[in-house]
């Protein structure tokens, strides 16, 4: 079996893909990135917590100009995954403003983004309509 | 705050905004410093410190500056603040004069942007050949585009449209009237970069940048700078009658950052932290937003201007919507806002914008501001915001000399 590697390292792969993030172990506050402490609180103790799969579209926008190579049009949102907000692109729906609704409940998908000269694949993130649109 | 701590802005200018092809930023600096100079009737003799800011060239615009107006051996700050940094330039004179170091400040912005396309997310690095995580996210590739946007009128885009899931009542249509308006506006300045009607439809037919700002709804980019001079209470006192009657009171200063929110790394908040700096403002203005006669605000998107008439608390909470289809932020309105046409019309040169919302303000507070001047304005507020983020918030009066 070829190895595979997540397009960020707070994708966690496997049976059952998901997000993960850093939380302040003293405010709770949730961080993607790798953290020096907290910028709510400074602490600086933090457990990996993950994050739910399913959330609810609060804002979004659908790029149709952006730098060469990147492909459009997408649409970019931001997620309500169950009181953490988390930014990504809404995938496996048209990006047209008629698919893509306020409050729509989406669900976290992963794809192959191709193999690196060494064969090793990664493996993107999305989140798609919970109902086809 | 008594009279001797006030700080006043004694001169001010805007150059033409625009395309400025045979000059460099240190013509365009030069040009609006000694305007603001003559407009202050003062000389580089008096002015005890310089703040100057330019974040797309290679630093030290400010000495760059005084080697073509003045080497005095002044402090020079450069300042950098993303596009809040000609406000931050701004509070830095104002703090120096406030510290008792001196009595009379400059502050000058410039920027050459014309034909700079997008400011951010303009250009995606290549795909490794082998996956190697990096950075703070360990990304395997750039990730613009793949999760989320880097883009600007993308990540206002989304601003704009989180407005309307909390409290309803957005659409394109909606923002693209926003634009309508500004750009109606920008008729009557003729140092807008650009100063042509737009209709509705040729708002939203034109080329979509990020739904649902199309290109009109986006700011412009273009050259231009700005300066002011500040002075101290206590010596514009001892000035002529006429510097009084047309010196313009700062009732406030103001600059904030962003406070950690549940999604701010996530969508930068530009909320929160002018909600905070409109509040300080009116607090140590002594004036409420009833009392504005015209806002500057930070229009960088249509989709920005949206919440930022509620972050500034010019109508209620969640109210912005029914506040603008009221007509109230048209100049004939209870509440113009962005009469200079906004930087989606006048322009948008980033160093610039923080003193030039100003120079627009005090045009008016000083009845100077020919075909497009609000009747009788006494009280004005000028706001900017830097992303990342900085809040630059003023709050200006008209002298009662």
């Amino acid at each position: 079996m070829s190895e595979s590697i997540p397009i960020v390292n707070y994708l966690v792969l496997g049976d059952e893909p998901h997000l993960v993030s850093n939380e302040c172990t003293n405010c709770k506050a949730r961080f993607f990135d790798r953290r020096n402490a907290c910028a709510r609180c400074f602490g600086t103790d933090f457990n990996q917590v993950a994050v739910a799969t399913t959330g609810e579209l609060r804002s979004f926008t659908i790029v149709e100009f952006a730098a060469p190579g990147v492909e459009v049009p997408f649409v970019s949102a931001i997620i309500d995954c169950d009181g953490t907000s988390v930014n990504a692109n809404i995938i496996n729906t048209k990006p047209v403003p008629e698919h893509i609704s306020l409050s729509m409940k989406v669900r976290l998908a992963t794809y192959s983004m191709g193999t690196d000269a060494k064969g090793v694949e990664a493996i993107g993130f999305g989140f798609e309509p919970v109902q086809a649109a | 705050m008594s009279a001797q701590d006030e700080v006043w802005i004694l001169g001010i200018n805007m150059t033409k905004f625009g395309k400025h092809p045979e000059r460099d930023v240190v013509d365009l600096g030069v040009e609006a410093i000694q305007a603001a100079l003559k407009d202050a009737g003062v000389t580089m003799a008096d002015i005890g410190v310089l703040a100057a800011g330019n974040l797309r060239g290679h630093g030290g615009i400010g000495q760059m500056l005084q080697k073509q107006v003045g080497q005095t051996g002044i402090p020079v700050y450069n300042v950098a603040n993303a596009c809040a940094t000609g406000a931050t330039a701004l509070r830095t004179a104002v703090m120096a004069i406030k510290a008792g170091e001196c009595d009379y400040g400059l502050a000058v912005g410039v920027e050459k942007l014309a034909g700079a396309g997008l400011l951010a997310g303009a250009n995606r690095a290549e795909d490794n050949e082998n996956w190697t995580p990096e950075g703070r996210f360990g990304a395997v590739v750039p990730v613009d585009g793949r999760i989320g946007t880097a883009t600007m009128p993308g990540v206002f885009a989304q601003i704009g449209i989180e407005y309307g899931h909390k409290y309803g009542g957005v659409d394109f249509e909606l923002f693209a009237k926003i634009s309508e308006k500004n750009h109606s506006h920008s008729t009557l300045n003729p140092l807008a970069a650009y100063n042509k009607e737009m209709s509705l439809e040729q708002i939203m037919n034109d080329l979509m940048i990020a739904y649902p700002n199309t290109r009109p709804m986006c700011s412009a980019n273009c050259d231009g700078a700005a300066a002011a001079v500040v002075v101290s209470g206590a010596k514009l006192k001892t000035l002529s009658r006429e510097q009084q009657r047309r010196a313009v009171k700062i009732s406030a200063s103001i600059l904030t950052t962003d406070p950690w929110e549940e999604a701010c790394q996530v969508l930068p908040d530009v909320n929160t932290l002018t909600r905070n700096a409109a509040k300080t403002a009116y607090e140590t203005a002594g004036v409420g937003p009833e009392d504005l006669d015209l806002v500057e605000l930070h229009d960088c998107f249509a989709t920005a201007e949206l919440v930022h008439y509620d972050n500034l608390m010019l109508c209620e909470e969640g109210g912005a919507v029914d506040f603008f289809n009221s007509g109230a932020t048209w100049r004939t309105g209870s509440m113009p806002v962005n009469v200079s046409g906004g930087l989606q019309s006048k322009g948008h040169p980033i160093s610039a914008t923080g003193i030039a919302n100003i120079w627009e303000v005090c045009q008016h507070l000083r009845d100077e501001c020919g075909d497009r001047q609000i009747e009788d304005a006494k009280v004005g507020l000028a706001h900017v915001i830097g992303l990342g983020s900085a809040c630059g918030l003023h709050i200006l009066e008209r002298s009662a000399a």
